[in-house]
């Protein structure tokens, strides 16, 4: 019985993680951006605008749920959930700090990466129940886009992989750092193990992992449908794309997975590439940098410090470049990212055979 | 192949950069200066946000905003309501029995305004009626910030007589025009009654 409770507990708590940072994550985009067109951003709701998004969440929970009469109800009321728990279950497998995990899944990273494709299924089945072209237009857009990209971000995945030899995204993460059991090399030459901190991490254990962290972020740009890759929900031309016709407390779920989507495929960029929890901070001599900032409090801080550095990158990406046409968008998946990930995977190939 | 890909990414990071400076430069609070100001050209500091209820730019004295009317100025002659091009002025006249008074041009007033109506949610503001109006009353200001809870208020009425007033003189007017009509026929009878 107290093991469902827990479970029950872990799953509540990320539940209400997801929505603070929905919250939290909009706020701050409408900052950033803000201050990127030199405007001020919403300065009236409470002390710097800080109430501006739950009274746009209020607003939300007491507008009216409509159903478009042509609608297919069945998919129609169906999507938004569906667009969310594929997202909020891809959390499940994260590890936050050393020994802290939801589930602590020996295929975890396989996992994330399926159940994160499920999200195209609620997108086809949003903009094929709103019966409305643009919606329509916009699903097979993103249906097209997330297909295509997961290629590239599979591929850079897989020479990860290749290095770590696990799926567990928790061998993953303690690999990278002091705390790991094998021996961990600075560019396969240095053997940092003693030192941890950032010399450890992937993108340094193994250089070409560098390109395949921005292959992957380029393609995870792309699977949470944010701009430069946003031709699901081109304002300029569909309207809102696959989410057009969603009102109130669906259209509040459709936002809530996308702010869940960019915090999780980051979390994921950090895990497999940035050291996950481990510190960036070295050894060096008897100052035990390293150890005095490895922990579980430690951990839960550098995940989500590294995480909102890259929600950030997103946020300023999104704000700087303009949208891509779907032929360049195509183009750059597969004639530029799926063979650089390929030629990442030979070289990590390559890589734990002689090197490592 | 590839240099496309170098292109591509040295032109993101141009822009890229150039919004990071934007994001990291001051946010301060904008200043608000006239435009007679010599460094009001010159590109911003700091936001660019006009908070405008808090904040207002300072317009031109003469500004051409909205209309007003000095009514003891106004002959009635009715030309600013003929040349409005949406109709959004609304007069109503009564003809004076005899010259009343003198604008401050001289001019004898001999028309009463019961009514002299503006619909500034109509208004173009194309200032047609400031132009054509022989005594000059009507004219514009610089107040163009009016905000309000009922579209009627959005009609300013400038006449100032009150219903009973006009009434009054609506009365004497039947009454002159009655005694002219009487006098007329009276005048015509004789004129029969020669012949």
């Amino acid at each position: 019985m107290n093991f469902y409770i827990k479970y029950l507990i872990v799953a509540i708590g990320l539940f209400a993680f997801s929505g603070f940072f929905a919250l939290f994550g909009v706020y701050a985009e409408r900052k950033v951006s803000a201050f990127i067109q030199d405007r001020l951003g919403p300065t009236e709701t409470g002390k710097f605008g800080l109430l501006q998004t739950i009274a746009d969440v209020i607003k939300l929970l007491i507008k009216e749920s409509i159903i478009p009469a042509a609608a297919d109800k069945l998919l129609f009321m169906l999507s938004p959930a569906i667009i969310f728990i594929a997202v909020y279950m891809g959390f499940a497998a994260i590890p936050w700090a050393p020994g802290i995990a939801p589930s602590n899944l020996n295929l975890g990273l396989y996992y994330i990466f399926a159940i994160l494709s499920i999200e195209t299924l609620g997108i086809l089945m949003a903009g094929w129940g709103s019966n409305n072209k643009y919606s329509i237009l916009g699903a097979m857009r993103s249906a097209a886009q997330i297909v295509s990209y997961e290629i590239p971000a599979g591929f850079a995945i897989i020479a990860v992989v290749m290095i770590a030899q696990t799926m567990n995204l928790q061998t993953i993460a303690a690999q990278q750092g002091i705390m790991s059991s094998e021996k961990a090399s600075f560019l396969g030459i240095w053997n940092v193990s003693q030192y941890g901190g950032i010399l450890a991490w992937n993108i340094f254990r193994a250089p070409h992992l560098i390109i395949a962290f921005v292959i992957y972020f380029i393609a995870s740009l792309a699977e949470s449908n944010r701009a430069p890759f946003d031709i699901p929900e081109a304002e300029s031309e569909l309207v809102a794309g696959f989410h057009t016709e969603f009102t109130g407390m669906r259209f509040a779920f459709v936002f809530l997975a996308e702010y869940s989507m960019m915090f999780l495929v980051s979390m994921v960029a950090v895990i497999l590439f940035l050291g996950a929890w481990n510190t960036p901070l070295p050894n060096i001599g008897s100052v035990r940098l390293a150890d005095w900032t490895t922990g579980a409090a430690w951990g839960i801080f550098w995940t989500a410090l590294k995480v909102l550095a890259l929600v950030g990158v997103q946020m300023w990406i999104r704000w700087t470049l303009p949208r891509l046409r779907v032929d360049q968008l195509m183009n750059l998946c597969w004639k530029v990212l799926t063979p650089l990930a390929f030629v990442c995977m030979l070289i990590s190939g390559i890589w734990r055979l002689w090197v490592m | 192949m590839f240099k496309n890909a170098i292109h591509g990414f040295s032109t993101a990071w141009k822009g890229l950069s150039l919004t990071i400076r934007h994001l990291f430069a001051s946010n301060a609070k904008r200043k608000i200066t006239p435009i007679s100001n010599d460094n009001y050209f010159k590109s911003l500091e700091g936001t660019n946000t006009i908070q405008y209820p808090k904040q207002q730019l300072p317009v031109p004295e003469v500004g051409r905003y909205q209309l007003e009317v000095e009514i003891d100025d106004c002959i009635v002659c009715d030309l600013c309501a003929k040349i409005c091009p949406v109709d959004c002025i609304d007069i109503e006249s009564i003809k004076a029995t005899e010259a009343f008074g003198q604008t401050s041009d001289g001019s004898p007033k001999r028309i009463y305004a019961a009514k002299f109506d503006i619909d500034m949610a109509k208004c173009m503001y194309c200032g047609l009626c400031t132009i054509v109006c022989p005594t000059e009353c009507i004219i514009m200001t610089n107040q163009y910030d009016r905000t309000v809870f009922e579209l009627k208020d959005l009609t300013y009425g400038f006449s100032d007589m009150t219903p009973e007033d006009a009434a009054e003189k609506r009365a004497l007017l039947d009454k002159q025009v009655a005694e002219r009509q009487a006098a007329k026929l009276a005048a015509m009878n004789k004129k029969e009654g020669e012949a």
